[in-house]
């Protein structure tokens, strides 16, 4: 039953997180290069920039789910499993939903690191 | 890409296992999470190895949304490919969990997948905004007051 349960934390990890990340991802585009932009108006005006984007906060708030989510996935199964398994298959819904929302160019080693990820995850879950 | 970038992502991939591993061994000594009693899922926050972990984790965000704004989403996540190899590490020798072949070879598949990708562009050629384009090949007339 636990397994089950730690299974289902790992759903919960995968949705939020890729949530989080393409959010997390379009924030910082629109911010845009973090080293450049602080070199010109300093660390406070790029962390405001950030703050104050709308898309972070949602994904602040998807990814502290995401979080609660692992922490409870943690205490029903071994470190080893739920973190790379919910990991892994973030990175392939990432692939996904980054091709579709966010428009980036995705080529055939992009997709083949995905299978390739998803075969991991299958063996990591032995 | 720079060192310095480089940096960057070893930084996102460090803090995330570091993180992780300190939240894994306060969850342990906690035990068992009761979905009937929710306040002690909040409450675990203030354990002192989950707080450094949380410190960790944050850490890793810095790291993570540095590494976001001049590289695409499916090129940063890749580059924690090298935090499965660490985290497998830990679970082995520190945290002293059972960690089979099938597991390894998993983890080296992920490494393999993972690698093809760092060896393309980190960033998507973005087309030029409309607005800028306007601007840019709007006749003088247009620009100047009547």
């Amino acid at each position: 039953m636990k397994q089950l349960y730690a299974w289902g934390a790992v759903a919960c990890i995968v949705l939020t997180s890729t949530t989080g990340d393409v959010l997390l991802s379009r924030t910082m585009k629109q911010v845009g290069d973090v080293a450049e932009l602080r070199k010109r108006s300093g660390l406070a005006h790029v962390i405001g920039r950030i703050l104050r984007n709308p898309n972070f906060v949602i994904a602040i708030m998807a990814m502290a789910t995401a979080f609660y989510a692992m922490l409870f996935g943690l205490s029903w199964a071994d470190v080893s499993l739920v973190v790379p398994a919910s990991t892994s298959l973030t990175f392939v819904s990432n692939a996904v939903a980054a091709k579709i929302f966010l428009h980036e160019r995705v080529d055939h080693r992009r997709w083949l690191a995905a299978v390739l990820v998803a075969g991991g995850v299958i063996l990591l879950a032995q | 890409m720079t060192f310095r970038k480089y940096l960057v992502l070893v930084g996102v991939a460090v803090f995330a296992v570091t993180g992780d591993s300190l939240v894994s061994r306060g969850m342990k000594e906690v035990g068992g999470v009761s979905l009937h009693h929710l306040s002690g899922i909040v409450l675990v926050v203030f354990r002192p190895e989950v707080a450094l972990g949380v410190l960790f984790l944050l850490a890793f965000l810095s790291c993570y949304l540095a590494a976001l704004s001049w590289a695409d989403l499916t090129y940063v996540l890749p580059t924690t490919s090298i935090s499965f190899i660490l985290l497998t590490l830990v679970a082995k020798f520190i945290l002293h969990e059972n960690v089979s072949v099938a597991r390894w070879l998993g983890v080296l598949m992920i490494s393999l997948g993972v690698g093809f990708v760092t060896q393309g562009p980190a960033l998507t050629p973005q087309p030029r905004r409309r607005e800028s384009h306007e601007r840019i090949t709007a006749p003088i007339s247009a620009r100047t007051e009547p």
